[in-house]
């Protein structure tokens, strides 16, 4: 696929969003702000930085994308689609009996997604253990991995941290998405996880913090880490992030971590991304 | 050997071999031929028997330090990018610790991943109930795409190693810390979902696992000097049961017996009874730990406390024939 430019994925972004949106609300369920926040960076990664190709969803020297914080499923649906993986019409089967794109992310249902996640805190693990065996093969494919901030709540987390930098996985390049919510509020009230940015130098990676939503800063931390050699420490990009973004009455508000739109949010919502 | 016996009874003089250790030396005997084959352990190397792989082949072998959670979803991504790989900790910590990861990150997606977890049972003995896995069955074989094999003795262990490494999709194997007398000869032929006929019998069935297919054997033996000819069926799947065996068994003798090292709830006889409730209702008993937690001890002195000997298999052997 050829990559986009900046522009052209501002534009790819905001088509994701209306897309995000549009299933989400037929669905009448599912998560609006987690998806909406992680929009942006998994954009980048599909139409920009990931060496894939959306007619050989199985292409060993792939680089790999595992969301971490499965649901967001919606988003990485929109990108998988409009990539080429799969028909646009599927979209609209989100959540249905039957469908190839389930609530959470089944890998065995969805052309092109590469590992199954829901279960918060799980994927880094996952991704370790791909970058190990690709490592074993002297692969030089990426391991890209987004985890939410209220995700590093979870234990096996920082079990799979200290992996990481144990093992010097050079090609793991893990994103925070760093909206500030999780469903009972903020992170900071629920249960703090700063410094996230220390912690994650702590446990030995190197880190980058970025505005999640300026694809000047996104493109190029997502790219920086790729020529790292495989035994390398692994990459953490702390990326700021606005749940919700994109449309103003989401933004910021717990209460649409697990709640869709409704048609008349819907209306309002593409009213201002420009449908 | 009478014309009832398939199997010879065990003997204090047999020869006696760890599962695990087995377990050890296949990974090593597999794994020079199949460069696929990697294996994890969570800082128990030496108990699980991994250690000799990771010797063997470093580059292959990964320690995940005490964090069972990281250990299997480490082990999905490897298989992810193409990997066998063999997963060991205590049956406690692979089952227990790391239920819902092998659950999501293994079973769901049906990833190439086997689990061989060693200690399992109350025959770990001394270290008592913390690390005494009795409902391992259980949670095991309820988790879908997950199948459960336990061996009866080291002979056995050998070929399930060498089966289920051509297979793909996620194994729950157990091993003991105790060693057991073997039973079978070499090549006596393991198959994934199949019991085996180990003592021909026609009043009443026993339906065994692991270390409790040669107290099943002894049992037997002893119930046939009473005139109780007792059929023992080695049921080394748990999952997928052999469903048609069972149901043969239930048909021809008209009474079961279920022995394993698990607690009786949900574990072989319960799999068992599932079988029979739907196709062939016979009275059954089940020799298991009674609902309760293990605690330290011997292995021989527990399994005795536990009700878990040839003499307990004999008990429920003539109760459940009153029943028919």
């Amino acid at each position: 696929m050829k990559p986009q430019s900046t522009d052209e994925l501002r534009e790819t972004s905001r088509q994701m969003r209306i897309e995000i949106l549009k299933m989400l609300n037929r669905a009448a369920s599912g998560h609006t702000g987690g998806s909406l926040s992680a929009a942006d960076i998994i954009a980048a990664l599909y139409f920009r930085v990931l060496r894939h190709d959306p007619k050989d969803p199985s292409w060993p020297a792939r680089d790999r994308f595992v969301l971490s914080k499965g649901h967001a499923a919606p988003a990485l649906y929109t990108a998988l689609a409009l990539s080429g993986y799969f028909d646009r019409a599927d979209l609209a089967t989100l959540r249905q009996v039957g469908s190839t794109l389930q609530g959470h992310p089944d890998m065995r249902k969805t052309r092109g997604a590469d590992a199954s996640s829901g279960s918060l805190g799980q994927g880094l693990s996952i991704a370790n253990g791909i970058a190990m065996g690709l490592r074993l093969d002297n692969s030089d494919a990426n391991v890209y991995v987004l985890i939410g901030d209220g995700e590093l709540q979870e234990g096996q987390i920082w079990e799979a941290a200290m992996t990481a930098a144990h093992y010097r996985l050079g090609k793991i390049i893990a994103i925070v998405d760093k909206n500030g919510l999780q469903i009972d509020g903020e992170v900071k009230n629920v249960m703090g996880v700063e410094p996230v940015d220390e912690k994650w130098r702590a446990f030995g990676w190197d880190v980058t913090e970025i505005d999640g939503h300026d694809f000047s800063q996104i493109v190029p931390a997502l790219e920086a880490p790729r020529s790292k050699p495989a035994t390398d420490r692994p990459s953490m990009i702390v990326a700021r992030t606005v749940k919700g973004k994109g449309v103003s009455f989401f933004e910021n508000q717990a209460k649409y971590h697990g709640v869709a739109p409704s048609s008349d949010e819907l209306a309002r919502a593409l009213k201002e991304l420009g449908e | 050997m009478g014309s009832s016996e398939v199997l010879k009874t065990p003997a204090e003089k047999d020869a006696a071999l760890g599962t695990r250790d087995v377990y050890g030396e296949m990974l090593v005997e597999l794994a020079r031929h199949r460069s696929d084959i990697v294996v994890l352990d969570a800082d128990l190397s030496g108990s699980t028997m991994t250690k000799f792989f990771a010797k063997e082949f470093p580059e292959r072998f990964f320690n995940m330090g005490i964090a069972e959670q990281d250990l299997i979803g480490t082990a999905a991504g490897l298989a992810l990018a193409g990997k066998n790989p063999f997963v060991s900790s205590f049956a406690i910590f692979a089952s227990g610790r790391a239920w819902e990861q092998v659950r999501q990150a293994l079973a769901y997606p049906a990833l190439n991943v086997k689990v061989v977890a060693s200690h399992g049972g109350i025959c770990v003995g001394e270290d008592g109930a913390s690390h005494q896995m009795l409902e391992d069955f259980a949670l095991m074989r309820v988790i879908p795409n997950m199948r459960v094999i336990v061996p009866a003795d080291g002979v056995e262990m050998r070929e399930i190693m060498r089966t289920v490494v051509n297979e793909e999709g996620p194994f729950y194997i157990r091993t003991s810390r105790m060693k057991f007398p073997v039973l079978f000869p070499d090549g006596a032929g393991f198959k994934i979902g199949k019991g085996k006929v180990v003592r021909r019998g026609a009043d009443l069935t026993i339906i065994a696992v692991g270390l409790m297919v040669s107290e099943a054997l002894k049992a037997s033996a002893v119930l046939a000097k009473k005139g109780i000819s007792a059929r023992v069926v080695n049921m080394s799947t748990i999952k997928p049961i052999d469903e048609r065996l069972i149901e043969k068994c239930a048909r021809q003798t008209g009474a079961i017996v279920t022995a394993e090292e698990h607690s009786v709830i949900g574990g072989l006889g319960s799999a068992v009874c599932e079988v029979t409730a739907a196709r062939c209702p016979v009275p059954v008993r089940m020799v298991g730990i009674k609902d309760l937690f293990g605690m330290s001890g011997k292995s021989e002195e527990l399994l005795a406390c536990y009700g878990l000997q040839s003499a307990d298999i004999i008990k429920a052997a003539q109760e459940v024939l009153k029943k028919k």
